[in-house]
């Protein structure tokens, strides 16, 4: 059957074949000539890492099984296909929380693994992929290995951050964090330079476990301003009824595309910078309104209209990392493109486990620009340069446009990579970067 | 504890109200054709908080056995306080209109059985002066259409089943619940286009958990269904049919031999 699976940056809406996988028995189709196979999660990708435009999408969304959890050791056994905030809504209660957190809670364990995401703690917890201790992958010669740190552990390494390409993950071990409280302790405050968000960012980490900073892209001559955040889970008696609100509101499909412009995001950028008084602002949060604000729309995604939009994720080394992000704000300023939504997060030391995993010691910045064609896809061609020249990389999850030469200078450990892609997968992306 | 027993425990609609209960402490007995499946389903209650979960395998169009089974769910729970009847298989209406077998076999599957067991269930919950029956039917059994008549047929006739059994059982704190939910995107519809009314096992699930709490006898779900289908069945009889003419609702079926049973 063909159905609309698009990615969440809705630049590439493309009717694939889908099959669905309904059980974790289930074998993976027979294979047809020169047609690949990829994994399909929840769509949350911004790029075509989870699209499979000429080959078949295997729907994953009926892997949402849980199949054990043992509280003594802190393991989660689940299909590849449950969903973050199915996780949250059934352990905050219990006491648990997911150890690392994207942005948005609708992603499922086997996207999560694939892309290795990152969250608000990484200089504390490292990426999703540090906390994943076994997973059951898929091959298309039939076999189902469990891989671990010790078990076809290259396999395993490989497929943490490995975009789905070597074989369907069929389930994983994953270790929760205890929680006291579904609550957050929240502090925030207004930054009016990088280097004071660096200052900020580094006396936080010490006493936070979460620090992020939302980032003014829009205004010209006030880039490098913002908020910075920095919250722990709330301890003290035990207040778990933080149950997540699900219920968010949706928009329709087909807004019109000129919602987002310049002169929306300068306005929303501004407001959202004054509105904040001086100084911290302490607050307590449920984890719902601190970690998944935009999760409340359920497809928020819709406002950019019909042609989407992109979002650009670098990470650039820490040497040098203050000079190169303003070097990309100053590209971005010149561009006279306003980013709506820019988010801005030191990386700490702990190391990737996967092959290809983005996260890096170092300083990311993750953009919004809606789709405004060329003018916009010229600003990231310069901007790879920027972040290759400082050793850096950009986000693949996020990514629906970087060409073959940048991709190898961001990831030139993709030639050993490559041996573990099952010669069945591929991905739009895949072909993209590699074709 | 509360002691629920679910017939077709591994169909999506099934699993989704399942696990709107592992909050509470409670009790499973599940039922399903294939073992492979309800053990999956059994390790999913649990992880996600079920006190208990048995699981028999046994096929519940085998009617013979229909007494059995009740027999030994009730055993094992020590009554039931919830039921629900959850089994059931689309037809391939294509299929069907040339095969008298096919469509009695199809009627055993979605009607038959489902009369069978829901009349040794009540008995029980009649026996014990309480708890809740609740079957899913259809939106399809409301009006028979060409595209689907032998599954609408079989709904049809468990929705007049329930209704009856309802108003038998009025009065003696027995709640009976006919569920009769729209377009589902489960794995029994895999085959289908997805449009604009279709909705997610979980919303259906919500609504059932919702009917049950507030003892509802008839339920649509979503609610829409409810005034879709009154204008479908007020609609005059050659209007119907102009409307759905018979080629184009037999398209969404005629290429794939559905064979997919809910559970």
């Amino acid at each position: 059957m063909k159905s609309n699976y698009s990615s969440w940056g809705l630049t590439g809406q493309k009717s694939q074949k889908v099959q669905k996988i309904k059980w974790r028995t289930d074998k993976l189709p027979e294979l047809r000539a020169g047609l690949s196979l990829l994994a399909y999660g929840n769509g949350r990708s911004y790029g075509d890492s989870c699209l499979n435009k000429e080959g078949i999408t295997l729907d994953t969304r009926s892997l949402d099984h849980l199949i054990d959890f043992d509280p003594k050791t802190h393991i989660l056994r689940c299909e590849a296909g449950v969903l973050i905030a199915e996780i949250l809504s059934n352990f905050v209660p219990r006491g648990w929380f997911v150890p690392v957190t994207p942005g948005t809670k609708f992603v499922t364990v086997g996207g999560a693994i694939a892309n290795d995401v990152h969250g608000k703690n990484h200089h504390r917890r490292g990426s999703f992929g540090n906390h994943v201790l076994r997973l059951a992958l898929r091959r298309s010669n039939g076999k189902t290995l469990v891989c671990s740190r010790t078990q076809h552990a290259d396999l395993f390494y490989a497929t943490i951050g490995g975009l789905g390409l070597t074989g369907l993950i069929v389930w994983a071990d994953i270790l929760l964090m205890p929680i006291d409280s579904g609550d957050m302790q929240v502090e925030t405050c207004r930054f009016e330079t990088l280097e004071q968000f660096f200052d900020l960012s580094r006396e936080s980490e010490w006493k936070y476990e979460y620090t992020v900073a939302w980032l003014d892209c829009a205004t010209k001559k006030q880039m490098g301003r913002g908020i910075f955040m920095r919250a722990n889970h709330c301890t003290g008696p035990a207040r778990l009824t933080g149950k997540g609100t699900d219920k968010g509101t949706s928009l329709p499909s087909g807004l019109p595309g000129f919602l987002i412009n310049n002169i929306t995001s300068k306005a929303f950028n501004a407001l959202y910078y004054h509105l904040h008084p001086e100084g911290f602002v302490e607050k307590r949060q449920s984890y719902d309104t601190f970690f998944y604000p935009l999760d409340r729309i359920r497809n928020w995604n819709r406002l950019y209209g019909r042609k989407g939009f992109f979002q650009y994720q670098c990470v650039v080394p820490m040497e040098g990392g203050f000079r190169n992000i303003e070097t990309i704000l100053d590209e971005v300023a010149r561009s006279g493109i306003a980013s709506p939504l820019a988010v801005l997060k030191v990386f700490g030391e702990i190391a990737s486990k996967g092959m290809m995993s983005f996260p890096r010691q170092g300083i990311t910045l993750a953009m919004d620009f809606p789709n405004a064609g060329a003018s916009v896809l010229n600003l990231f061609n310069r901007l790879d340069d920027i972040v290759a020249d400082a050793g850096g990389a950009v986000y693949p999850a996020k990514d629906a446009r970087m060409d073959k030469e940048h991709f190898r200078k961001f990831f030139p450990q993709v030639d050993t990579f490559k041996h573990y892609v099952d010669p069945a997968f591929s991905s739009s992306f895949w072909r993209r970067v590699m074709g | 504890m509360k002691k629920i027993l679910i017939i077709g425990a591994s169909s999506a609609i099934a699993q989704a109200t399942a696990r709107l209960y592992c909050a509470e402490d409670v009790h499973f007995y599940l039922i399903g054709r294939s073992r492979r499946r309800l053990k999956i389903v059994q390790e999913d209650l649990m992880a996600r908080g079920a006190g208990k979960v048995e699981i028999d395998p046994t096929d519940p169009v085998r009617l013979a056995d229909n007494q059995g089974v009740v027999s030994r769910a009730v055993q094992v729970l020590d009554g039931v306080d919830l039921a629900l009847i959850a089994h059931g298989e689309l037809s391939d209406q294509k299929a069907c209109e040339t095969s008298a077998e096919k469509t009695i076999r199809s009627l055993n599957i979605n009607a038959i059985s489902v009369i069978s067991l829901a009349t040794l269930i009540a008995n029980h919950l009649e026996e014990r002066g309480e708890g809740t029956l609740v079957v899913i039917s259809s939106v399809a059994g409301d009006r028979g259409r060409a595209s689907n008549y032998v599954y609408g047929a079989a709904k049809s006739c468990v929705s007049t089943f329930m209704e009856g059994l309802s108003h038998r059982l009025f009065r003696t704190g027995v709640s009976v619940i006919t569920v009769k939910p729209g377009f589902v995107d489960t794995p029994m519809t895999e085959q289908f286009e997805k449009g604009l009314l279709w909705t997610q096992p979980e919303i259906v699930a919500e609504g059932i958990k919702k009917a049950i709490e507030k003892r509802k006898s008839t339920v649509y779900l979503p609610w829409y269904w409810r005034w879709i289908m009154q204008v479908i069945q007020l609609m005059p009889d050659p209007l119907f049919k102009r409307i759905f003419p018979v080629s184009e609702v037999g398209k969404d079926q005629s290429e794939s031999h559905v064979e997919q049973r809910a559970e």
